[in-house]
């Protein structure tokens, strides 16, 4: 292990994490031109269609940073998680891994043990035949590990994550409540000692009580494991709450990215900011009185040419339409934004003038 | 609503665990089909004919195979012959409970293979999909397509009669259905999440398969396959009673059916005996199935 790193406390019969190599000014994910069409045929004898659920995203994650996704349902934020698992093959774009190439420098089986996944839906996402010990044990016994070794870090994992073994180990996912499963999911997900874990609306379903637990539970995990987090979610509030950077996406592409505090507090992308202005007040002079954005996303089928967002921008001009803007640096903290206002001299009447 | 600081959790409420002991899947199941009284008569009387079956020649009844030419269509109830005597003479009792060691074999086994077979190929089917899934998928429906009677009847008249031969033509006859449900079974089951998380833990197809897919399909099939006996043992009668099954003097319900068929005006009640014998069979198979597949279907 790499010296910057501090080794965490991780239990004596768990699998080793695998070795930090590229230390820590490497990102521990990069991810270059991701794209991932789907055919779909338009009746019996349509032409071939394609969605374009990711296009071109490209984003990293530092070492022991946890990056936020937000954007609307549909927009492709589940399935560039599905991406980045190898759950299904993209069409384009590389993701490297602290510094190897999935596929060449590093084997997709070393990669399911670096990087694992929470999905949405506690109840589907746990084997109903088996208990919760068992689950959790599967993944260490592909990985070679002996059954009652599996079952010992299970037990321990359990523990870990606020399950006390003696009551759980035996039960079935039908048996307990859906925070109780929740917490069962990331006991099975850091059971291969990942150092990237992908929580994809991992707490969305829960109630606002049991969130809340949840994500001071993922809190905690972070400290004690060295964990690095992908968070995606559509609460713009628990993004705030648990990410250090986060990335907006709008129709399969990144609009804007950034460190949380600069994008909320001056988001330059008029679609993050519609975002922003939809979260409700909790106070009554500050109500939402004008929609912050009308209509609904584009049929991803057939995304509108240029900026995909022209079609419900307020600030849309010709020029949106016609070439599509790059993400585009705003100031040397990271934030940046695709959209011509925030480029100086793009042609945009709100842009500021080459300076 | 209480106001609870963030993270402020009592223990006891996160420990909170049902207060029933755990138990499992198949436990459940079992307790909730031994409520069910239609099922378990039904599942006693299967026993009784089962056993008797088994133990046949212990139980003192008269040679299945020995015939009187003076005796011969006795009434049921007749002294010594409490079932009556069959158009050769030979004790009733004892060809139907002899009887059913064969019709049981011939009717159980086929179901029994076709599920092995066709619980695999379905699993393959529906979990590996794309270019497979048409394969096998395209062909089962080759032989689905015909009826299953005709079906059964063809290949049995190519393979030649006997009980080996009219087995197999059952299981061709089964494979198709069985593989239809088990792929379709397999299909919802493999877009569940906790099939991805096990892809994602990096286990091959056959280990899913085996830990994850095989315990959540075998349910379904199972209870699809209980409920073709009722249709094996009718197609295994009719196969027997065309010729194509077993040969005389051999004791089976189908065929003592046929060969029984003449005396009707005789001895009407006599001659529906092995008929009765394969209704009991096939419906007592039907509403165990029903049950076991009431019992099956647990909400959480």
């Amino acid at each position: 292990m790499s010296a910057t790193i501090p080794k965490t406390a991780v239990m004596p019969d768990m699998l080793e994490p695998i070795e930090d190599r590229g230390g820590a000014a490497q990102p521990l994910l990069q991810v270059n031109g991701l794209t991932k069409h789907f055919p779909v045929r338009g009746g019996l004898f349509g032409a071939r269609k394609t969605v374009r659920a990711v296009d071109d995203v490209s984003f990293s994650i530092l070492k022991g940073e946890t990056v936020g996704i937000v954007g609307e349902s549909g927009c492709g934020k589940s399935t560039t998680a599905r991406l980045l698992m190898h759950l299904m093959n993209r069409d384009a774009g590389e993701i490297i891994y602290d510094g190897m190439q999935v596929g060449r420098a590093l084997s997709l089986r070393e990669l399911r043990r670096g990087m694992q996944m929470v999905f949405q839906d506690s109840y589907a996402s746990l084997n109903p035949r088996l208990t919760i010990e068992e689950s959790i044990a599967f993944g260490p016994k592909v990985h070679g590990v002996a059954d009652a070794v599996a079952r010992t870090v299970a037990r321990e994992l359990l523990g870990k994550v606020g399950l006390r073994p003696e009551n759980f180990a035996n039960r079935y996912p039908h048996e307990i409540s859906g925070g109780q499963r929740q917490r069962v999911n990331i006991a099975r997900a850091l059971a291969l000692s990942p150092r990237l874990v992908i929580l994809d609306e991992a707490v969305s379903a829960l109630d606002k009580s049991v969130e809340a637990q949840v994500l001071n539970l993922l809190a905690d995990l972070k400290r004690e494991f060295g964990l690095t987090y992908l968070f995606i979610s559509h609460d713009l509030n628990v993004v705030r709450y648990i990410s250090d950077r986060v990335l907006v996406m709008y129709l399969g592409e990144v609009v804007e990215l950034g460190p949380v505090e600069q994008v909320w507090d001056a988001p330059a992308h008029p679609y993050t900011r519609a975002l922003l202005a939809a979260m409700p007040s909790s106070d009554p002079d500050r109500r939402t009185e004008t929609p912050p954005i009308s209509g609904d996303p584009p049929n991803p089928i057939d995304p509108p040419s240029g900026c995909r967002f022209h079609t419900r921008c307020p600030f849309a001009e010709p020029l949106c339409a016609n070439a599509t803007p790059k993400l585009t640096a705003l100031d040397t903290m990271g934030h940046q934004a695709a959209c011509y206002m925030a480029v100086p001299g793009s042609g945009h009447s709100r842009a500021l003038s080459k300076s | 609503m209480s106001v609870t600081p963030i993270g402020a959790m009592s223990d006891a409420a996160l420990q909170a665990a049902p207060v029933a002991k755990a138990r499992g899947y198949w436990a459940t199941v079992g307790r909730r089909i031994a409520r069910d009284k239609v099922s378990m008569i039904c599942a006693f009387i299967l026993l009784l004919i089962f056993l008797s079956a088994l133990v046949a020649p212990w139980l003192g009844l008269a040679d299945p195979y020995q015939g009187s030419m003076i005796r011969r269509l006795r009434h049921i109830g007749t002294a010594g012959y409490p079932l009556g005597t069959d158009e050769l003479g030979r004790d009733m009792l004892a060809r139907l409970i002899y009887g059913g060691r064969l019709s049981l074999i011939i009717g159980i086994s086929p179901v029994l293979l076709a599920f092995c077979i066709g619980t695999s190929l379905g699993l393959v089917a529906g979990y590996v999909g794309g270019k497979v899934n048409t394969a096998i998928m395209r062909t089962v429906d080759v032989f689905y397509a015909f009826p299953s009677v005709l079906l059964a009847i063809a290949i049995s008249g190519a393979l030649g009669a006997g009980i080996v031969n009219s087995i197999v033509s059952l299981t061709i006859v089964f494979v198709p259905q069985i593989t239809r449900v088990a792929e379709s079974v397999t299909t919802g089951v493999r877009n569940m999440d906790f099939v991805e998380a096990a892809r994602a833990s990096g286990a091959g197809g056959f280990t899913i398969m085996r830990v994850h897919m095989l315990g959540n399909v075998l349910g379904p099939i199972f209870v699809y396959a209980t409920g073709l006996i009722s249709v094996s043992m009718i197609l295994a009668a009719g196969l027997s009673f065309l010729g194509l099954g077993t040969k005389p003097p051999e004791p089976e319900w189908g065929l003592m059916l046929n060969t029984l068929r003449t005396a009707i005006y005789v001895n009407p009640w006599v001659a529906a005996l092995p008929g009765a014998m394969i209704f009991a069979v096939s419906i007592c198979f039907n509403l165990v199935s029903d049950g076991m597949r009431s019992a099956m279907d647990i909400r959480n």
